[in-house]
């Protein structure tokens, strides 16, 4: 019907020049209303997420007081701040490392979920991904509490092994792992649930196939698994990468950065300078040295995801 | 090494069959094994929490088995919940999430909808645009954001910084593009016929979406409901940033500010509220884990 009315509308415009009505019908038919509907999104878009990230530019540029326009002073600054360099070398160690384990963890159990039958596995994913449904910083609080140096539940356990008190969150290098540690507790059942649905398109009779031609059970993964599950694992690493390298929530409840910066990442070093130093350009900075890896990172999932678009 | 095994399996073909199976039977054993080892990973945290919330201060700091309850109480929930404070970010909790799941459905149904059926000029660049959205995490905008709504408030002298509603303006930028992002997946999995035949029927672009396209794809918007709701629960850096009066906060930040004073950590205190912040959330999950997985799912796969 829509067809219809629309060329009807364009041979009227054609025979009488009245081309306006054809126009503004065809603007209320379709692109119109389609215009008003997407008009709140655009807005926010615009107005919540596009200037504050073309402000934060800006931002970058002012001096402390934001009265002077001081060009790349602000990153002249930072880069001749040991700190800086050590927040640098921390985000990366984090959220490389993190990944890496989540994305091991989580292959792992997905494969031990996917072993056991089907009418059990429910049970299992459901308990399996609690971490990732508690809000992180109500969870974080409890691996506080957990890591807690006097009464720590590790440390009180850990004694009847004989291994002497650990300070979670006193040395700068268990503090790390701790970071580390949590973040991959939270991250794992995310990757464990992507993988699962990953696991259970594979068709059987690949495996049958190979398992025709003596694979073993390594090769079977290497050779099968692997390869089918491929575009699953780079989107699933790719965004955990993103969330990872912009977390705030555990690392600040956990150390709040200490013990003498040593477990500062971008996120929580730029609130620490920004918000609670009040020097919001130098904040603002900070921050968006992340701005490069999120790039990339948003860059390459956009390849995948349009190229997997086109083939279906 | 393969023609060994098919030099093989060609006369023992019954003995083989039997490994098999008992190879399949060590297999899953070895799967449960590590299965409960890794349940008990996962779980610990929140066990722990049930367990120090059922403890009173005292039990806490005489160091007794930390993963006992001796003399399990009460206090600590009827403490916090009959506390004005604590009900107060509980109630703050509460609004934000509503109001913001409502704020994201409004705005992101009808665009998914149009930017999934109603091709026009530039929708394929806004879809890609919207995903890229979904992409910039909070720790890089609120700092900018922050700024903004500090000069806002200059200039028109409205103050929204240090209001509980600010957050309302606020968490739609997390919540919109994803929920937006699984929509278009979900209308357009929904097959062209269903909506031609409306349309030749005489429905109006709105007909169409709200007596067709809304009720086939409920389970999308469920999950993107249970997304939304999630997510503005569990916010930590928009609120720490942008609200500080205590009256003014929202659970998350609430516990974190308010129970935890100077050195003294109230411990059993603290993981009664972080079990209570975290119950609306497992509660649903509980109920909807499809609705719940789906949704995670769909992020990724969708599109």
């Amino acid at each position: 019907m829509v067809d219809v009315a629309f060329q009807s509308n364009r041979a009227a415009a054609a025979q009488s020049g009245r081309r306006r009505v054809g126009l503004r019908n065809a603007l209320r038919r379709k692109s119109m209303a389609a215009f008003l509907m997407t008009l709140p999104l655009i807005l926010l878009i615009a107005i919540l997420v596009l200037y504050p990230a073309l402000y934060s530019l800006h931002l970058a540029t002012l001096n402390k007081a934001m009265t002077k326009f001081v060009g790349f002073g602000n990153f002249e600054f930072l880069f001749k701040r040991d700190t800086f360099w050590l927040v640098v070398k921390q985000s990366c160690i984090f959220a490389i490392s993190a990944v890496i384990f989540k994305a091991l963890l989580g292959f792992i159990v997905a494969h031990f979920v996917h072993n056991v039958p089907a009418n059990k596995q429910r049970k299992w994913r459901g308990m399996l991904l609690v971490p990732w449904v508690i809000p992180p910083a109500m969870s974080t609080l409890a691996w506080l509490w957990l890591f807690d140096p006097s009464y720590s539940a590790f440390n009180y356990t850990l004694s009847f092994f004989g291994i002497g008190p650990i300070p979670w969150t006193g040395d700068a290098m268990w503090a790390r792992f701790s970071v580390i540690l949590v973040n991959v507790w939270y991250g794992a059942p995310f990757f464990m649930i992507m993988y699962l649905a990953a696991l259970k398109s594979v068709p059987d009779q690949l495996y049958e196939a190979a398992a025709i031609d003596g694979a073993n059970w390594w090769q079977r993964i290497w050779y099968v698994t692997l390869p089918m599950m491929r575009n699953i694992i780079a989107i699933t690493t790719l965004f955990s990468l993103i969330v990872t390298f912009a977390n705030f929530d555990i690392v600040r409840i956990l150390t709040a950065g200490g013990p003498l910066d040593h477990t500062h990442i971008f996120a929580t070093w730029a609130f620490r300078v920004g918000i609670e130093g009040s020097d919001v350009p130098l904040g603002a900075s900070v921050s968006l040295f992340m701005v490069p890896i999120l790039a990339v990172a948003a860059i390459f999932i956009l390849r995948d995801i349009t190229k997997r678009g086109n083939e279906a | 090494m393969s023609s060994l095994t098919i030099d093989k399996s060609g006369p023992t073909r019954k003995v083989k069959y039997g490994s098999m199976s008992r190879d399949r039977a060590w297999a899953l054993r070895w799967s449960y094994f590590f299965l409960v080892l890794f349940a008990i990973f996962s779980l610990t945290p929140p066990i722990y929490m049930l367990i120090t919330s059922l403890k009173s201060s005292a039990e806490i700091s005489a160091a007794t088995n930390p993963w006992w309850v001796y003399h399990p109480t009460l206090s600590n929930y009827i403490e916090l919940l009959t506390s004005n404070q604590f009900l107060r970010f509980f109630w703050n909790s509460a609004w934000v999430s509503i109001i913001v799941v409502t704020i994201t459905m409004l705005i992101s149904v009808p665009a998914a909808f149009a930017l999934a059926r109603m091709k026009f000029w530039g929708s394929a660049t806004l879809a890609t645009g919207v995903f890229l959205t979904y992409l910039i995490p909070d720790s890089l905008l609120f700092i900018p954001l922050f700024k903004m709504f500090a000069v806002f408030g200059d200039w028109t002298g409205i103050q929204l910084v240090n209001r509980w509603y600010v957050l309302l303006f606020i968490y739609p930028t997390l919540t919109v593009p994803f929920c937006t992002w699984i929509m278009i997946g979900y209308f357009a999995s929904i097959p062209k016929e269903l909506d031609e035949a409306a349309i030749i029927d005489g429905a109006s672009w709105f007909q169409t979406l709200t007596r067709i396209f809304i009720p086939v794809a409920l389970p999308g918007l469920i999950a993107a409901t249970i997304f939304a709701f999630t997510v503005s629960w569990a916010q930590f850096l928009y609120p720490l940033v942008f609200t500080t009066s205590t009256d003014q906060l929202v659970l998350p930040v609430g516990i974190i500010t308010t129970l935890i004073k100077g050195d003294v950590f109230n411990w059993g205190q603290i993981m009664t509220g972080a079990l209570l912040g975290a119950a609306p959330p497992l509660i649903i999950y509980a109920f909807l884990m499809d609705y719940y997985i789906a949704g995670l799912t769909a992020g990724a796969t969708k599109g």
